[in-house]
């Protein structure tokens, strides 16, 4: 709570939470929840929200729940993830796992959300992207150098216009920091990833842990038409909000 | 620390010089299977940009390799008993023995243990006797399946034979040779001052046709001695275990392992077409010494090294990819005019460009570019402002889009009856005023459907009329189940077809025949099970070739990009047909077939499939695939895999700049 009231009462304009179920970690819409009632300004986003591990009118009634609670501030991110375990352990089918997303949309299009409210889908494959078009405002990318984002931004608009959507697709990208307990957030990345194997050595790589590798990375995102950029604490302590600030303010 | 390196080829070599020279204390030791002077192949090529790593990594060995250097900066096509130079291409080559030799005499110099003759029947025992163990014993790495790396290893490209020559070349030469079955291609470029390399290779089935499979290494010689007689001058091919073989390319997820860890051609390989192979290993050994040096952590060292040389070689492999697929393929561009060939040629990878080839080629470009424009003498602009001449029409340029200036305006689905209409904001041809391409076309399946700035096949609330399509079998799960088509129903939409045909006012008229809609849900097998799937696409064809004079281009998915779908192959057969029954063009697009397809979404994603359908169904195409800058139509038009391009330039904040009005100067 302490963090998401810095965090609006800082430059920040999005607060972001991920989803994992099998995991020591919170429950993305009961985070945003609690955070709804401790700010007024910024953005709620799940980056990302699982989507097949509820079903398409529980994760409604969540999604209109935070959003109503926050004066209609969530963005909905939502995926397939990438782990099995969550699946396993939601009882849900892992197999169909992107038809259900995209039905989901579908449904979360149908009523009762808002109807400016922004969603965002992600995810790597071409199916992925394509659902980004057919059924999101925009697309969130997963993380990773900002050349690893610019491909993604210039195949998300090549989908966009492949739909024939009008305008452009919404660009969110996110990355890890940690400024100050660099080893301990390399750990938290390691473990929160042990399950990519080796890949998780190279997400603890990509850790930005200097002010000069922030900015760098933000102009990198910035360059590639990123709209708004998330950047996730690897080190669980409020402080890192502050030097966030500085850095960025900088 | 000590090292034990699998396999004396020049990476592993070179590794143990870097090593060696960082810190005499460590131990390394070579372990090579062949005797010290035994080698297979001939020369090897270099690029100028790995040549500043070599000198920055070990002077020593730069100055010997660089000074046994054959240089040359011409790349020779020899195609239809044509010579075609072009400049400005740096490479360097150097005999293979002499690499080697250069290589085991400095490290044997610095103290490396080297070890010939010297089998390694059970890897993981050495990992108990040192430190780091690297596997660098090439394609079939006996390290990386002791160690159960996940390697994906399979065949790629031609069947191929590396021969040496003793005729001395002067320039890197492609030698494409017509014969009764197929094109024959050589790759060829000298490395010393008495032989070159000369690699043969030609398509699985020109390769059996010819009887190449069949015949003996001396047999194999002679023949290509006959075939390139001319080219070779009289000279001999020579033979160094020059046997037919397949390209093995490997990919693996991981190069390391605890502390052991792959280099060069047992990590990755990338094929001989672009000539990067030893380039690419001893980059691997530099990249690796170095993490070795900076970092005192085993772990930390090996993932920085792959971390550094991982984007490097997938980049590599990926135009590699390309290329082999290129050689594979090169017979369908026999029918290319020779410069047109040529610049395909040089730009197959796409690491070319023609901005590119601008610089290391002006006058290579401005015959290809004064070619286009109707005077290889001439001067003209680049190939996307080279005039174009549709059925009559002449256009002014290659670029359709919406830009001032483009020779065509894309028009947005037109809907020939009111029950076509994808969603109620669809327009009707029937309201249609003049337009430049008026894209005419109806819904089916995927019709009634909320305006696309809400989402694409999102069905309309309320409202909805009933969908007609080849089968009753809704688009997505959640999309309405359209009425099968009976013949009074495909009888009314083909008169809908040539009535607003009649009544067009365009420059070009479009079919859409694709993603989905009406008539591409016809051609598809996931969409329309049974019958001849061709039958009524092509009677709305001809009945709208019978109403309309003008240029007429139909917008085909060449693939369905989805399991049981079309393939490319079937969408070239369909193109096919289409131009035999009156389409002047082809619009290229790929998918949406199906609304759960497995497109491949990258920049220019659709331009090899133009391609394809250009060269083999031998008829123009239109093609676009998020491409955003004109730099991208120049190589696509000039190198013929499309006659026109849609381009998609993102706005610029110049050009609110450029609106600014000029301040009058008074000229003194």
């Amino acid at each position: 709570m302490d963090w998401a009231r810095r965090a609006d009462g800082g430059p920040f304009t999005s607060l972001g939470v991920l989803d994992r179920l099998v995991y020591d970690s919170y429950d993305p819409f009961a985070a945003l929840a609690a955070a709804a009632a401790v700010t007024e300004r910024a953005k709620l986003v799940t980056m990302i929200a699982i989507g097949p591990l509820r079903n398409a009118a529980m994760l409604a009634k969540q999604a209109q729940s935070v959003d109503r609670l926050s004066d209609g501030r969530l963005v909905l991110g939502l995926a397939t993830g990438a782990r099995r375990d969550d699946y396993d352990a939601a009882g849900a089918e892992h197999r169909t796992r992107g038809r259900v997303l995209s039905e989901q949309l579908v449904h979360l299009r149908e009523d009762g959300l808002r109807q400016d409210m922004e969603i965002l889908v992600g995810g790597t494959s071409g199916q992925a992207i394509q659902r980004m078009a057919r059924h999101g405002d925009g697309y969130v990318h997963g993380g990773g150098p900002p050349r690893a984002f610019a491909r993604a931004a210039a195949a998300a608009r090549a989908a966009w216009s492949d739909l024939g959507r009008p305008g452009r697709p919404k660009l969110w990208g996110q990355g890890y920091f940690a400024l100050g307990g660099e080893e301990a957030g390399e750990a938290y990345l390691r473990d929160y990833y042990a399950f990519t194997g080796p890949f998780a050595e190279r997400i603890a790589a990509g850790l930005l842990t200097s002010g000069r590798a922030i900015k760098d990375f933000v102009r990198g995102y910035a360059e590639a038409g990123c709209d708004e950029l998330v950047l996730l604490p690897a080190v669980a302590d409020p402080e890192q909000l502050d030097r966030l600030a500085e850095v960025v303010a900088a | 620390m000590k090292v034990t390196v699998v396999g004396g080829g020049p990476s592993g070599l070179y590794l143990a010089i870097l090593l060696k020279k960082a810190d005499p204390s460590h131990e390394v030791t070579v372990l090579e299977r062949n005797a010290p002077g035994a080698t297979f192949g001939w020369g090897v090529v270099f690029s100028e940009e790995t040549l500043g790593a070599l000198r920055d990594a070990d002077a020593q060995t730069h100055l010997e390799i660089t000074d046994s250097f054959a240089r040359w900066d011409t790349v020779d096509v020899r195609y239809r008993g044509k010579l075609m130079r072009s400049r400005g291409h740096a490479f360097s080559a150097i005999a293979r023995r002499h690499l080697l030799g250069i290589l085991q005499r400095r490290a044997h110099g610095l103290g490396v243990d080297l070890r010939f003759e010297h089998e390694v029947p059970d890897p993981v025992a050495l990992t108990y006797e040192c430190d780091l163990l690297v596997g660098a014993d090439g394609v079939n790495s006996t390290v990386r399946r002791a160690f159960g790396f996940e390697a994906v290893v399979e065949p790629q490209g031609c069947p191929y034979v590396w021969f040496g020559t003793d005729l001395v070349l002067d320039a890197f030469t492609f030698v494409f040779k017509q014969t009764e079955h197929g094109l024959v291609q050589v790759h060829a470029y000298p490395f010393d001052e008495h032989t070159s390399t000369w690699i043969v290779e030609c398509p699985e089935p020109v390769w059996r046709g010819l009887g190449l499979h069949a015949m003996s290494e001396q047999e194999s010689i002679a023949f290509c001695e006959r075939l390139f007689a001319e080219e070779l001058e009289g000279h001999r091919l020579l033979s160094n275990r020059s046997l037919w073989t397949r390209f093995q390319r490997v990919r693996n997820r991981t190069w390391h392992r605890e502390n052991v860890v792959l280099l060069g051609d047992a990590a990755h390989t990338a094929h001989f077409s672009i000539g990067s192979g030893t380039k690419l290993a001893m980059e691997d050994s530099i990249g690796l010494a170095q993490a070795l040096s900076t970092h005192h952590a085993m772990p930390a060292a090996l993932l920085a090294y792959e971390l550094e040389r991982g984007p490097v070689v997938e980049r590599f492999q990926s135009a590699a990819d390309d290329s082999a697929a290129y050689f594979g393929r090169v017979g369908r561009y026999a029918d290319l005019a020779p410069i047109q060939f040529g610049f395909n040629l040089l730009t197959r990878s796409g690491r070319v460009s023609h901005a590119n080839m601008v610089r290391r080629d002006p006058d290579f470009v401005r015959v290809l570019d004064g070619w286009l424009a109707g005077s290889a003498r001439g001067i003209a602009p680049p190939p996307a402002f080279a005039p174009l001449t549709l059925r009559g029409l002449e256009l002014p340029n290659r670029i359709v889009g919406e830009l001032p200036g483009a020779a065509l305006t894309p028009s947005p689905f037109t809907a020939v009856s009111p029950e076509g209409r994808i969603s109620p904001d669809t327009p009707l041809a029937a309201d249609a005023g003049e337009a430049s391409i008026l894209r005419l076309g109806h819904a089916g399946a995927r019709g009634a459907t909320r305006p696309r700035a809400e989402g694409a096949d999102l069905p309309l609330r309320d409202g909805a009329w009933e969908l007609l399509a080849a089968a009753a079998k809704p688009y997505a799960p959640w999309s309405a189940v359209p009425r099968a088509m009976g013949e009074d129903d495909m009888a009314r939409v083909r008169d809908d077809f040539a009535a607003a045909a009649r009544a067009a006012r365009a420059q070009v008229l479009e079919l859409d025949f694709s993603h989905g809609y009406l008539l591409g849900g016809f051609l598809s097998p996931l969409t329309n099970p049974s019958g001849d799937r061709l039958r009524f696409p092509l009677e709305v064809l001809e009945a709208v070739r019978g109403e309309w004079d003008g240029p007429l281009s139909v917008r085909l998915s060449v693939t369905d990009w989805a399991p049981r779908g079309n393939t490319v192959e079937d969408g070239v057969r369909t193109a096919r047909e289409l131009a035999a029954h009156g389409a002047d063009l082809i619009h290229v697009v790929a998918g949406q077939t199906v609304y759960n397809a497995r497109p491949d979404y990258r920049r220019g994603y659709l331009t090899s499939l133009s391609d394809r359908v250009r060269s083999e169904a031998k008829v123009p195409t239109l093609v676009g695939g998020h491409l955003t800058t004109l730099d991208e139509a120049n190589t696509i038009i000039g190198a013929g895999r499309a006659d026109l391009c849609l381009l998609e330039i993102p706005p610029s904040h110049l050009e609110a700049v450029a609106a600014e009005p000029e301040r009058a100067v008074a000229l003194a």
